[in-house]
């Protein structure tokens, strides 16, 4: 069991204008891969370094189990941090620093050297030990600042920025690795990014973060459909934006009257947001919809291989409108066609 | 080495050095010889009655083992110096570090207000010619009863040696990620193994330069010593003054060498650490 608990967290840094973490609170399951997103600056790493001890917090409490960490010495939370540029102590080898922590903890010689061959298989690393940090590749220091990490069986594993010192080829399998032995040793895992793609691939769940406030901490998926705002939309992509008022049990825009099943429209305030993903808009030259439909220009077309973009201008709004390339009818700039926001993928939001 | 420079740059070099190096061999042609005068090239006859005058080495006849020692447990005048010399040369220098290595690494790693003032005041030393603060402090001293004392000379050593131990050290730790402590005690080290398995080895080459040269500027100093030691404490570079200006060139150049011999030692073994590339002197850069 390891249930970390954040709560009201506050830190301000003398000099900055607002504070670097605002009033956060978290609640993450044990096993979860939680991602902390946000631009960078946001404060997000400032939250791991509370949660390590490095900093102490203005206000509020961490807890790991029900028992505050803020009293107990860094040394002795159970809490590893994995840092964005891996930290192997360059005077040691890589069995060294894999056995780091085992030989900190006391561990007999002959139980370090055994623990530290299976971490190395673990991390499929498993010929490299009697090497220095300095001849290993950038993906094979992240592997084994990993392993050095996992050695001693924390109770939480704290990631910063894990793959932006990657090449592109390398992301993806070193994603994968972490995934998998996250699964596989059950820890709960903490990872920071500002990449939303990262978070999405990597996470259960996405603590988003803006100017040291949490916005949302919610799944994936519920970003991409289900925004809490205009600027969490942005940030995972979204770029179609119209303003709307409620009127009829219809979203009424510049563009016209949307119906809607959004569940929770009692909560937006007048003069709200809507947004739609631009691969959920349909479009056609022929109009074979019922509903939620506008005729509109075709602006411009890219061509980005698995999907088209379109730009389609109704009235004086225009939508960002992307679609499977492979056995579209041909669309050409310039021609009038149909377009159909789905009632269901229609998203209203408060600012 | 670039090999676009000229063998005549190369010569040059070589000519430079071998014009700082002739004194010295100036220095043990005399030590070792007995009444070189001018005109003669070289001495006419060897001896080592230099050394036997200055105590160093015992009479014909006494030169054993047995002799030598019988000879220093004796406690001339010189082996009074070199002690003194050497013990506050390694109290001074170990003092130094202990002081510096805070103000060094908050200097090296932090950026607040005045930190150029504060660094210009801590160099303050070097600039000034002792003589401008040593009278002063010497009436303090003496008020304070350190004056001829063994530990009021250590601590007036302190004033020159600090700016370069500070300076040397903050070099360092330009250059040093604190992470890594971090990153030690999340994995379950405390503070004191953090501090001697991984702060410790990061910092020892700077620390071995900072060492070098605490203890040669406490080595040659002459006036602290000589006016807050007030005579009482006798230091090598004191007898090497009382020696030169008795007249005796043999005798003069024979303490000479014993003066430079150390310097020479240190400076072989630790080159390594001097040079460029290492870690203690590339942080300079940041300053």
């Amino acid at each position: 069991m390891s249930d970390l608990k954040i709560s009201n967290l506050c830190k301000s840094f003398p000099g900055m204008d607002r504070p670097a973490v605002n009033n956060v609170s978290l609640d993450i399951k044990t096993g979860g891969l939680i991602a902390f997103l946000g631009p960078s600056g946001c404060g997000k790493t400032t939250i791991l370094k509370m949660i390590t001890g490095l900093f102490q917090p203005d206000s509020g409490d961490i807890t790991l189990d029900n028992a505050s960490l803020l009293p107990i010495a860094t040394e002795n939370r159970g809490v590893v941090m994995v840092f964005q540029n891996y930290l192997l102590f360059p005077y040691m080898n890589v069995s060294e620093n894999v056995g780091f922590a085992l030989k900190m903890k006391g561990v007999e010689k002959g139980e370090i050297d055994k623990k530290v061959k299976e971490m190395l298989e673990l991390v499929k690393l498993p010929d490299i030990g009697d090497r220095k940090p300095k001849q290993l590749s950038g993906g094979q220091q992240q592997r084994v600042a990993l392993a050095r990490a996992l050695i001693s069986k924390p109770k939480l594993l704290l990631l910063d920025e894990p793959l932006s010192n990657l090449d592109a080829h390398l992301r993806d399998e070193m994603r994968e690795l972490i995934v998998t032995i996250q699964q596989k040793l059950n820890v709960t895992t903490v990872f920071v990014t500002h990449d939303q793609e990262e978070a999405v691939l990597l996470a259960d769940n996405i603590a988003l973060i803006f100017d040291g406030e949490l916005q949302s901490f919610a799944s994936p998926k519920e970003y991409y459909e289900s925004p809490i705002n205009e600027r969490a939309a942005k940030f995972f992509g979204g770029v179609n934006f119209l303003k709307s008022n409620i009127k009829d049990k219809q979203f009424e825009t510049e563009i016209g009257l949307i119906s809607y099943n959004q569940k929770n429209t009692n909560e937006l305030l007048s003069n709200h947001l809507l947004t739609i993903r631009p691969e959920n808009i349909e479009i056609s030259k022929t109009n074979n919809f019922k509903d939620n439909y506008f005729s509109g220009v075709v602006t411009s077309i890219v061509f980005s291989g698995t999907n088209t973009r379109y730009k389609i201008k109704i009235k004086d709004t225009v939508l960002d409108c992307s679609v499977q390339s492979v056995g579209k009818k041909e669309i050409s700039q310039n021609d009038e066609v149909f377009v159909h926001l789905p009632a269901d993928k229609i998203w209203g939001m408060n600012d | 080495m670039d090999n676009n420079l000229k063998k005549s740059n190369i010569y040059a070099i070589y000519f430079g050095s071998f014009i700082l190096i002739l004194p010295l061999i100036a220095f043990f042609i005399n030590a070792f010889s007995f009444r070189w005068f001018y005109p003669q090239l070289i001495p006419k006859e060897l001896s080592l009655q230099a050394w036997v005058r200055l105590k160093l080495i015992p009479k014909e006849g006494f030169r054993t083992l047995d002799g030598f020692i019988d000879l220093w447990l004796s406690n001339p005048t010189i082996i009074k110096a070199l002690v003194n010399s050497v013990t506050i040369g390694i109290i001074v220098t170990i003092v130094s570090i202990i002081i510096a290595l805070p103000a060094a690494r908050v200097l090296g790693l932090l950026n607040f207000r005045f930190k150029k003032i504060i660094i210009f005041i801590m160099v303050s030393p070097t600039i000034l010619p002792p003589i401008a603060f040593v009278l002063g402090l010497n009436i303090n001293f003496i008020t304070w009863g350190f004056s001829g004392s063994f530990w009021g000379v250590c601590l007036v050593h302190l004033v020159p040696i600090m700016p370069y131990v500070v300076l040397t050290m903050t070099g360092i730790f330009a250059n040093y990620n604190p992470d890594f402590e971090h990153q030690a005690r999340t994995l379950g080290a405390n503070k004191f193994r953090t501090f001697y398995l991984i702060t410790l080895p990061a910092i020892a080459p700077g620390m071995v330069v900072a060492a070098l040269f605490a203890f040669l500027v406490s080595w040659s100093q002459y006036l602290l010593t000589f006016l807050i030691g007030a005579g009482k404490i006798m230091t090598l570079p004191l007898l090497v003054f009382s020696t030169a200006s008795s007249g005796n060139p043999a005798l003069t150049a024979a303490i000479s060498i014993v003066f430079i011999f150390p310097a020479i030692v240190i400076l072989f073994f630790t080159s390594k650490f001097v040079s460029g590339d290492s870690s203690a002197t590339s942080g300079f850069g940041k300053l």
